[in-house]
């Protein structure tokens, strides 16, 4: 993983999903007769002097039962906590002014299992689980307590557990939710702190379950000391795919408004650069995540965006082969000469010596 | 002539030593095993050679978190599988198994003189064959 110096940043994504329909039966980490539609997804993912924070909210729109989802993350978090109450919807309001009727299909979800528990924490009706272990290892995991995996999981899971054996299950207990008054459509904001030299926000696991036709859409933020560089670099603004939609300085207001949020103190007051990028795709398109280089360098990992495989040892390139048909080399021939003068000069030295 | 002991200790050895022949390659045809890896929802291998006339023994290895299951047939048995409910195979038809979730089964199959010149084997868990999780089993003599 690249190591971005400086301003970095990360995060995230969410996840869960819809297991109403017959073709989404097995989809996702949705849990035994869990139907849980998920609205569309919004993210920060902020990196300041070397930590992530990283901030997302779990909505749930329907269902009896309980739902969980699983995000890949590039360290170990020192903080899982409630998030701040309205960061999220102030990034919005700072990109979009227009408020927009968003209610874009976006599920999955993931799995993970006779993996080492590393965190259990519980945030309102949201169970939180921080785990280490390889791709199988999550997937046994969840499969032990009741969920059921997609099809693609396996392959999914190995594929960010190659990268960063660390993973966050989140398991929304919507009776629980209800209990507490909670209704439908409303969020529970997630933040995590998570020092570490890695940049990259997980997107292929938006497509988790998914179709390789359905729909993802979701709303990512970035907030970096610096401008990032962006690996695959995104599309401009407006066009499908994962487009990069701002790109400016972060206001002081803005700024100053996101610290008086709980849990946003990290926020400098100023010095802070915004991206925001709106993902509109497909789940077959959507086979890479982004690596994000903050360090100046501007070369992002090929890795950290999972367009590499980090267990394919990198193949050397071919040895230089010298030109055929060239000339034939003339110090064979000097090496020679001066070898037989060298010769004749000391024997010619003896017979002197001798006759002498 | 009427024949002597020795006789018919030849022949009695003669037909043992045939009949072992026999029953040894017989046993030989039987044992034939083909090891079928089930990994991130997918054969490995994808294509399977076998000679008309020939029992194999299917060895499923799981490597998945998630259950699979080995279902071989003609086009009719897949559409079968994949419109039915039947979740789990226990081994009791031929060429038909579950394989839970990390663990191996197997299953036996005679490919019969005659028969299809090729049959599919898949998954038909609820988005698993959509999802690729298919092979081909060549049924050849070359």
């Amino acid at each position: 993983m690249a190591r971005r110096g400086i301003v970095g940043l990360l995060a995230l994504l969410v996840v869960v999903l819809l297991g109403a329909q017959p073709a989404l039966a097995c989809g996702g980490l949705v849990g035994p007769g869990g139907t849980v539609q998920l609205a569309r997804t919004t993210t920060l993912a902020g990196y300041h002097q070397g930590v992530e924070h990283y901030l997302t909210s779990f909505t749930y729109s329907g269902g009896g039962a309980k739902f969980g989802s699983i995000v890949p993350l590039p360290g170990v978090p020192t903080d899982v906590s409630k998030g701040g109450e309205w960061t999220l919807q102030r990034l919005i309001q700072e990109t979009q002014p227009q408020l927009e009727a968003a209610a874009a299909p976006v599920a999955f979800d993931a799995a993970r299992s006779s993996a080492e528990v590393l965190l259990k924490t519980r945030v309102d009706a949201l169970d939180i689980t921080i785990l280490r272990g390889g791709g199988k290892a999550v997937g046994d995991w969840a499969r032990e307590r009741g969920f059921g995996l997609s099809v693609d999981a396996p392959e999914v899971l190995d594929f960010y557990a190659a990268r960063s054996p660390i993973f966050m299950a989140a398991s929304f207990d919507a009776r629980a939710a209800s209990a507490r008054g909670q209704r439908l459509g409303d969020g529970t904001p997630i933040q995590l702190t998570i020092p570490t030299a890695d940049a990259w926000v997980p997107l292929r696991i938006l497509g988790l379950g998914h179709q390789p036709s359905d729909a993802i859409q979701a709303d990512l933020y970035l907030l970096t000391d610096r401008r990032p560089a962006l690996l695959p670099e995104p599309a401009a603004a407006g066009q499908p795919g994962v487009a990069l939609e701002r790109s400016q300085p972060a206001s002081e207001l803005l700024l100053a408004d996101l610290r008086a949020d709980k849990g946003m103190s990290w926020v400098p007051a100023s010095g802070m650069w915004l991206s925001y990028l709106r993902i509109d795709t497909t789940a077959g398109r959507l086979f890479h995540d982004l690596a994000v280089d903050t360090s100046g360098r501007g070369s992002p990992s090929p890795v950290a965006a999972g367009l590499v495989d980090p267990t394919e040892p990198l193949r050397p390139l071919p040895a230089p082969t010298p030109p055929a048909g060239g000339p034939a080399p003339v110090w064979p021939w000097l090496a020679a000469a001066l070898a037989g003068a060298t010769i004749a000069t000391v024997v010619a030295l003896r017979a002197r010596a001798r006759a002498s | 002539m009427r024949p002597r002991p020795w006789h018919l200790a030849a022949v009695a050895a003669l037909t043992l030593a045939g009949g072992l022949t026999l029953l040894h390659a017989a046993a030989g045809q039987a044992t034939q095993t083909v090891v079928v890896t089930m990994h991130h929802s997918r054969f490995q291998p994808e294509v399977v050679r076998v000679a008309p006339g020939t029992t194999v023994r299917f060895l499923l290895r799981n490597t998945d978190p998630i259950d699979h299951e080995f279902i071989l047939g003609d086009d009719a048995v897949q559409r079968r599988h994949e419109q039915g409910r039947q979740r789990e195979h226990h081994g009791e038809v031929p060429g038909e198994v579950s394989v839970a979730a990390g663990g191996q089964a197997a299953t036996t199959y005679t490919f019969r003189q005659g028969g299809p010149a090729s049959l599919q084997f898949a998954c038909h868990l609820p988005g698993h064959y959509a999802y690729g999780m298919r092979g081909v089993a060549l049924v050849s003599s070359g």
